[in-house]
């Protein structure tokens, strides 16, 4: 049965599923992206017949409260008891065994969070409720990451926890998967402890980690780890480079991001422009690399010809396995990947899915109170006593009666189930500024700088009221989404320094662009503001072809649609004369108008601040 | 708990080890605002050093771990049980680090009533909470950024004040809560409003190391320790107690170091040069300079140590162009240069 089922599992599915089993909790456990699938059915089917039997694999559902997952009182039962009755967690029953996270992509920051520290400390220390144990919590993690789009991912802090990062796809037809069966897992399990992995190899793993701009230091971690593991199901008691290289290839490669070529230059020439707080996960300071890079990267990208040199001479020996296990990660990447990435587009998944943690918190569970409601105190409402206490008073007697034997009344005040009252809970809505910035070669012509000005005033104002932005750029024969929503100002400044200008102008396309990325807020529930900044003048349609009547109708008609979102607008004219043109378009998306020649520096945040006033006070 | 990290044995990262060394002689510097990368070390460190502190006396009985010198500041049991003329019974406990996790709700901090005991008993109790669990200890948030302001507003307080005063369903309880507030975050995730960024005390900047060597010997250190940890630690336990030494001889010393009126006028004088807003930014320097001359087993405090705790003490207080992201810590360094050449 196993052999029909391994079949469809490409060769490093399998080999990641073997490793976790050796040392799921050394190892964190695997991101696996992929569908609902018979072929992720067939990857857990095989990951638990490696596994000892009997090890227990728990689901853990992807909005675990925090009782349910640490632990705390059972209510019902405290209730019924009349003393405290505790209930495990989910991460304490895991010991030893594996926790499931279906839907991983979708997860509440709560549970990464619950999670992470399982994972790095072993231990649950549950101190809810009056209850106070700690139990042991050694646990692998399988996230099953169902994510399509590229920022549907796991909340960062966990993907950096755990080891593989699997997109599952099915084997080639010519692939021939390794096979394991339950007996050699246990046998490198045993042996795990013993495999000694040399300094050389160690070296070799954090230098590769290093020129592929992989920062976190917990990847070489693991991949150290996953190297010992390697060892182990070989067999022997000391590994060499052959595991270092898988482990590369699986663990390291997908946590690239940047062309090693790239290292080469930060090292020897020093950047000024890098700031000492510019993190590395921003975007990256080399300005894109020629655009020979386009071509198919597998074929044509070439070993980089020279590697980082890991601290001065170091013996040859280490330097050749450096570079075997930076061509291993070459060979081990996507190609679209590797195209991005010698482009210098270096990924942003991280920080992405990391920035709307803040905002996405909009659980019924904090906020404002509003009264409460009939309800069950679970997955985080809170319990409301004097409702539920009221609730219940009108019927004490009547229980009384119906419980109490005759000859012991009892005195306590039952509580029943369906007494229970919890708060309600709402949340202001956070603002999110959409900057539409119109850098076509007229308005570069006329004021793209004294545009940019305008924005970063606003954006001053955004920084003092705590709202979110976002940047979208037209020109040319497009619009470009240059900064995502985000609560980092210091990005919304760079993403606007480096926007050059020139071209057509596609106004059209920028204001469907807006409109979109407005109503996708609106659905994550925050109060979106458009701020257009643009002469009014386009001359690209809508179907990228250029024409003056055609783009003002085109864009007249967009900025129509605009208007029956009911998305609050402003529309900030950058031509030298307040122009018809500009003031017809803000008419037609129901925006306001404020010319900028007239508009100093008070007028233009005043303007803002009056535009998004109206939608905090109607919601 | 499961054995910590010694502390010794963290490579590099010293700018973050002396804030929370300082803060460890002297909790009323404020909290600790660590800034930076993910996976370097932050929490390891926080969770090290208590695992490195002495454990500390306590009364037995009492819910919030008062300490049974403490004559001020004791929770009113403490200071009831004290009055009528008994001697507390205590028993050594291990200092606190208490984890607040993202998502953490108002009435798990400060604490709320008892649930169970009022349905089950009709008895209207306090249920401590996250604060009364880490007095005299450490509270680490990690995500700092991402917490609702709100909450960061209300933590902050009882830090500086020292006290949590909770009046909430019906209860009004005041209780201690003296501890150090360790906030960590990312600041490319978002932002600390600017009123908050100044109620920290010191403020550090970690990197993940850039250098080979730095980085080799982490994942190596990290890894023996995970083998095994109980040899690990033997293996560091000189190190540590060489700093749990001087941690306490520190502590000892501290009222002692004197600071004299040039000293004086040099904080203030930096402080005037940098513009910092009100007189946060001069005390917060007095302190932690004092607080490191202690640790440095220095009688006086000399311009060296205000010129080693300068930017963390000041960098965050700055008036700044809020879209100016870099250039806090070298307007400290130029003034130092400027004002106190080498």
């Amino acid at each position: 049965m196993s052999l029909l089922q391994r079949a469809a599992l490409a060769p490093d599915a399998v080999l990641a599923a073997a490793l976790c089993a050796v040392d799921p909790v050394g190892l964190g456990g695997v991101a696996l992206r992929a569908p609902a699938s018979e072929l992720r059915d067939d990857w857990l089917v095989l990951l638990k017949s490696l596994l000892p039997t009997g090890t227990l694999v728990l689901r853990v559902p992807h909005h675990a409260s925090d009782s349910a997952l640490l632990g705390g009182l059972d209510l019902a039962a405290t209730l019924e008891a009349g003393r405290p009755v505790a209930q495990r967690g989910l991460l304490a029953r895991a010991d030893g065994g594996l926790l499931l996270l279906a839907m991983a992509e979708r997860c509440s920051p709560n549970v990464a969070a619950h999670l992470s520290a399982g994972l790095d400390n072993q231990v649950v220390q549950l101190q809810r409720d009056g209850l106070s144990i700690q139990a042991p919590a050694r646990f692998g993690l399988i996230a099953l990451d169902e994510g399509q789009a590229d920022d549907e991912r796991l909340p960062a802090t966990l993907l950096d926890r755990l080891a593989f990062w699997l997109p599952l796809v099915p084997a080639e037809a010519d692939d021939e998967a390794p096979t394991f069966d339950a007996s050699e897992i246990a046998a490198a399990r045993a042996a795990l402890p013993q495999v000694q992995v040399s300094d050389e190899l160690v070296q070799a793993l954090c230098a590769a980690a290093l020129a592929w701009g992989v920062a976190s230091l917990r990847a070489p971690l693991l991949a150290l780890r996953a190297t010992r593991a390697a060892a182990a199901l070989a067999g022997l008691d000391e590994a060499d480079a052959s595991h270092a290289t898988l482990a590369a290839r699986l663990l390291l490669a997908p946590r690239a991001t940047r062309m090693p070529a790239a290292e080469k230059a930060r090292e020897t020439e020093p950047q000024p422009a890098e700031t000492p707080s510019d993190p590395p996960t921003g975007p990256p300071p080399e300005p894109p690399a020629p655009p020979a890079a386009e071509q198919p990267p597998n074929d044509e990208a070439p070993a980089p010809p020279e590697t980082p040199a890991p601290e001065g001479d170091g013996p040859a020996d280490p330097q050749a396995l450096e570079d075997k296990l930076i061509e291993a990660m070459q060979a081990a990447l996507p190609p679209g990947l590797l195209a991005a990435l010698q482009l210098g587009q270096q990924r942003q998944a991280q920080a992405k899915t990391a920035g709307t943690a803040g905002a996405q918190q909009k659980h019924a569970q904090r906020g404002r109170p509003v009264g409460t409601r009939r309800g069950e105190p679970r997955s985080g409402a809170r319990l409301h006593l004097l409702d539920t206490l009221r609730a219940a008073a009108p019927w004490q007697r009547l229980r009384h009666r119906a419980n109490a034997s005759p000859d012991q009344p009892s005195k306590r005040i039952e509580v029943r189930r369906e007494d229970f009252h919890v708060r309600r809970f709402r949340q202001h809505r956070p603002t999110t500024t959409v900057f539409v910035v119109d850098a076509s070669g007229s308005a570069a012509l006329h004021r793209l700088a004294e545009a940019k000005g305008a924005v970063e005033l606003l954006l001053a104002e955004c920084y003092v009221r705590r709202d979110r932005v976002a940047v979208i750029a037209f020109r040319g024969a497009g619009t470009e989404l240059l900064l995502p929503p985000t609560r980092s100002l210091a990005r919304a400044k760079r993403s606007l320094a480096a926007l050059p200008g020139g071209g057509g102008t596609p106004l059209a396309s920028g204001i469907t662009a807006a409109s979109e990325l407005a109503t996708q807020l609106l659905r994550q529930g925050d109060s979106p503001l458009v701020v257009l900044l643009t002469d009014g003048r386009a001359n690209v349609a809508a179907d990228g072809k250029p024409g003056r009547s055609q783009a003002a109708a085109d864009a007249l008609q967009a900025a129509a649609s605009f208007q029956s979102q009911g998305i609050s607008a402003l529309l900030i004219d950058t031509s030298p004369q307040p122009s018809d043109a500009a003031k017809l378009l803000a008419d037609a998306m129901g925006a306001s108008y404020v010319p900028l020649p007239h508009a100093g520096a008070q007028g233009l945040s005043r303007a803002v601040s009056l535009a998004a006033a109206p939608t905090t006070s109607a919601r | 708990m499961a054995q910590a990290f010694p502390f010794s044995a963290i490579v590099g990262q010293e700018e973050m080890k002396t804030a929370i060394l300082i803060a460890a002689i002297d909790p009323s510097i404020g909290g600790i605002l660590v800034l930076g990368d993910r996976g370097t070390g932050k929490s390891t460190a926080v969770r090290a050093l208590a695992a490195l502190l002495p454990k500390m006396k306590a009364v037995q009985a009492c819910r919030y771990g008062c300490d049974p010198a403490d004559t001020g500041g004791a929770c009113t049991e403490c200071t009831a049980l004290r009055s009528s003329g008994h001697a507390p019974k205590t028993h050594l406990i291990p200092v606190p680090v208490v984890d607040l996790p993202l998502g953490a709700t108002e009435d798990r901090v400060v604490g709320a009533l008892d649930l169970e005991r009022a349905l089950s008993q009709g008895v209207k109790a306090f249920e401590p909470g996250l604060l009364a669990q880490a007095h005299r200890g450490f509270l680490y948030i990690d995500e700092v950024n991402l917490l609702e302001d709100h909450l960061v507003d209300l933590l902050i307080d009882v830090a500086a004040s020292g006290e949590n005063v909770v009046e909430r369903e019906g209860l009004s309880v005041r209780h201690p809560a003296r501890f150090v507030l360790v906030g960590s975050g990312n600041p490319e995730e978002g932002e600390l409003r600017p009123q908050l960024l100044d109620r920290f005390g010191l403020s550090v900047e970690v990197r993940t190391p850039d250098q080979l060597a730095d980085r080799v010997e982490v994942v190596k250190r990290r890894d023996a320790f995970e083998q095994d940890r109980a040899a690990f630690i033997a293996h560091w336990h000189k190190d540590d107690e060489r700093i749990r030494k001087q941690i306490t001889a520190g502590r000892k010393r501290l009222p002692e170091v004197s600071v004299s009126d040039a000293v004086r006028e040099r904080i203030s004088l930096l402080c005037a040069t940098l513009g910092t807003d009100g007189l946060r930014g001069d005390l917060t320097l007095l302190r932690a300079s004092r607080a490191l001359a202690a640790l440095d087993g220095a009688t006086a405090v000399t311009i060296e140590h205000i010129r080693r705790v300068a930017a963390p003490a000041l960098r965050h207080r700055l008036r700044r162009n809020p879209l100016d992201n870099a250039g806090s810590s070298t307007r400290v360094e130029r003034a130092l240069a400027d004002l106190f050449p080498a």
